[in-house]
């Protein structure tokens, strides 16, 4: 067996990478919301003086980009890998976002739980010695996913009480061969779950179980416990999601109910801002990490993090054709301190 | 992990765990809005009929007015606020068709005028033509072979 | 004056009973407005077909007529008169041209309105 490995689904990094900067750009609703504090930008509009809603989520990621180089003293020379992905068909966010970067490129899809999935290969790809510096991001943007996934904006529909609202947002980090810490030590790799949800409208519950799946499956790997953590957080599941996650992590004998919470339900104040069941996409579980849970790590209020994005992984012909909705989540589990 | 429930047991938990609509409070709002906008039809009408038009034409200028209202109204950006409130109160009415034609040829204009704006605008309105005539030529037939 | 009060009330009841139907179909039925929408229309055509809404027309007026249910109505009746005149033919004709109006009205008011107007984001 590879000798990183731990376990079913886990690697454990011998030379932890650290996260040496994050970024992180939020449209005006997010700006609103609780965490607004937390995000180095915030646009006046969601077009951002572009032509369409794709451009515009493309200006997020290309801003997002530099804002990190830029944060970390690091021009796009040093930057080995750039890895990306956002929701859009052919991750045209990304494509176009990092078209001038320069960088060797990376793509991955993982819908949104392509912020875990990009840093996981980010530092493997560090801790393998096949790279120094790179530079994960993603995005998301509610007018661009609603005309691809839902209805146009102005149809006049209801959303139903499950719904979620799509963040409008880029949040990208740089993983570091040198740095002191945030350090990633572990990384739990999560399987394609479909428990047989068919409701788009109700990705949370369709997503719930990827992410007890891998939350699980990493204390087992690993021998931690939710005491080894002063925050467990998942990408996107929203309220009804986060709900089904905890008891369903209780009935394989884990409590995680104190520590846990769900960047969908922290990014909005659901109640005054009509999300409904609270924020999804890439640009959620990314912003939310590179905001706020990242500067939480730096000023020493959170020490042990497992970020554990989720991603639903249908398409709106799936959807056409009766399909269920099949999810993963991947887990980082971050740390201040090495000496554990 | 080994499975604590299968799929079927799954999806009855997550049932119970969904909140309903508010039912209630949705069919009153959709009765409020749905009955206003026919009273702004019917005013129109009995207008009309003041007028002295017939009452054929009287109900295709009643329908042009209408079309035309939830088209500007659409293009205003008011209608989706009106039907995140109203829901079937304002997708019923036939303002709700011109809605569900407008708002698609808006959201594709960035791919263009021919395969962005035409082609999309009937999206969701293209079903209702299709469905609607068809189903008018079969019961013309129908109507043609018991008369 | 006592008899436009009345159809204003009756156009209101009726057009509100159509479109709460409606809503209690989305919220138990999770159907999608385009399905509400052929739903509606197809099942106007047939109840006029079947003799039923005329006497909804009747007694509502615009409260039937407003609704999508209407243009069901509308369609066929066209249907019928025309086949009446021109026999099989009328099938084909008459629907259409009875509905013309609303259909050319929606094409060419929703292009202008998409040349004219831009989405916003919802809020």
């Amino acid at each position: 067996m590879a000798s990183k490995r731990l376990g079913k689904q886990t690697v454990m990094l011998q030379n932890p990478p650290s996260i040496i900067s994050t970024a992180s750009i939020v449209g005006p609703k997010e700006g609103k919301g609780p965490l607004r504090l937390f995000f180095d930008n915030i646009i006046d509009d969601e077009m951002w003086g572009e032509k369409s809603w794709e451009k515009a989520e493309s200006k997020l990621i290309r801003e997002t980009f530099s804002k990190v180089l830029q944060k970390a003293d690091k021009t796009s020379q040093e930057i080995n890998y750039v890895i990306s992905g956002d929701l859009l068909n052919q991750c045209i966010a990304a494509n176009f976002g990092l078209r001038e970067s320069d960088v060797p490129f990376l793509g991955v899809y993982g819908a949104c739980s392509t912020m875990a999935e990009s840093m996981s290969i980010g530092a493997m790809l560090v801790d393998g010695g096949f790279a120094d510096d790179v530079v994960c991001i993603t995005s998301s943007h509610f007018c661009s996913a609603e005309k691809q996934f839902r209805f146009p904006l102005e149809l006049g529909t209801q959303r139903p009480p499950a719904a979620q609202w799509t963040v409008t947002g880029s949040g990208g980090a740089l993983i570091s061969s040198k740095g002191a810490g945030p350090y990633i030590t572990h990384i739990t790799t999560g399987k394609i779950v479909d428990m047989g949800i068919k409701d788009a409208n109700n990705m949370g519950a369709a997503m719930a179980p990827a992410a007890v799946d891998t939350i699980v499956t990493h204390f087992k790997d690993t021998g931690f416990a939710p005491e080894s953590y002063d925050l467990i957080v998942t990408g996107d599941l929203g309220a009804i999601g986060k709900e089904i996650c905890i008891e369903l992590v209780r009935e394989q004998g884990f409590n995680i109910a104190n520590i846990y919470n769900d960047c969908g339900v922290m990014i909005y104040d659901r109640e005054k801002q009509d999300t409904h069941a609270g924020g999804s996409g890439c640009g959620c579980a990314a912003t939310v990490f590179a905001g706020f849970i990242y500067k939480k790590l730096m000023d020493g209020s959170l020490k042990n993090v497992l970020f554990i994005a989720t991603g639903a992984l249908l398409s709106p012909v799936s959807t056409q054709q009766g399909e269920s909705i099949p999810s993963v989540a991947h887990a980082v589990s971050i740390t201040t301190s090495l000496q554990q | 992990m080994q499975k604590t429930m299968t799929n079927k047991e799954y999806q009855s938990y997550v049932e119970k765990k969904t909140p309903n609509s508010k039912t209630g409070r949705n069919v009153l709002r959709a009765f409020l809005v749905g009955g206003l906008i026919c009273v702004v039809g019917q005013f129109i009408t009995n207008i009309l009929k003041m007028m002295g038009y017939g009452q054929e034409q009287v109900s295709s200028v009643v329908t042009l007015i209408m079309i035309f209202l939830g088209a500007l109204l659409t293009g205003l950006n008011i209608y989706d606020d009106l039907g995140r409130f109203a829901g079937a109160g304002s997708i019923v009415p036939i303002t709700g068709f011109a809605n569900s034609i407008v708002s698609p040829a808006m959201e594709f204009k960035s791919e263009g005028y021919v395969l962005g704006v035409g082609a999309r605008m009937f999206v969701i309105a293209g079903p209702v033509l299709v469905y609607g005539i068809s189903t008018s030529i079969v019961a013309g037939i129908i109507y043609f072979l018991l008369r | 004056m006592d008899n436009t009060i009345m159809t204003y009330v009756s156009a209101f009841i009726v057009g509100g009973v159509i479109c709460a139907v409606g809503q209690v179909l989305i919220d138990k039925t999770k159907l999608t407005s385009a399905r509400i929408l052929v739903l509606f229309v197809s099942a106007g055509a047939i109840l006029t077909a079947l003799g039923v809404y005329q006497k909804l027309v009747d007694i509502g007026g615009a409260g039937a007529t407003i609704p999508l249910t209407g243009f069901g109505y509308n369609l066929v009746t066209g249907t019928f008169k025309e086949v009446d005149k021109l026999g099989v033919l009328g099938a084909f004709t008459g629907g259409v041209k009875a509905a013309a109006a609303g259909i050319a009205a929606a094409i060419f008011f929703g292009y202008l309105m998409s040349v004219a107007f831009t989405p916003k984001a919802k809020r």
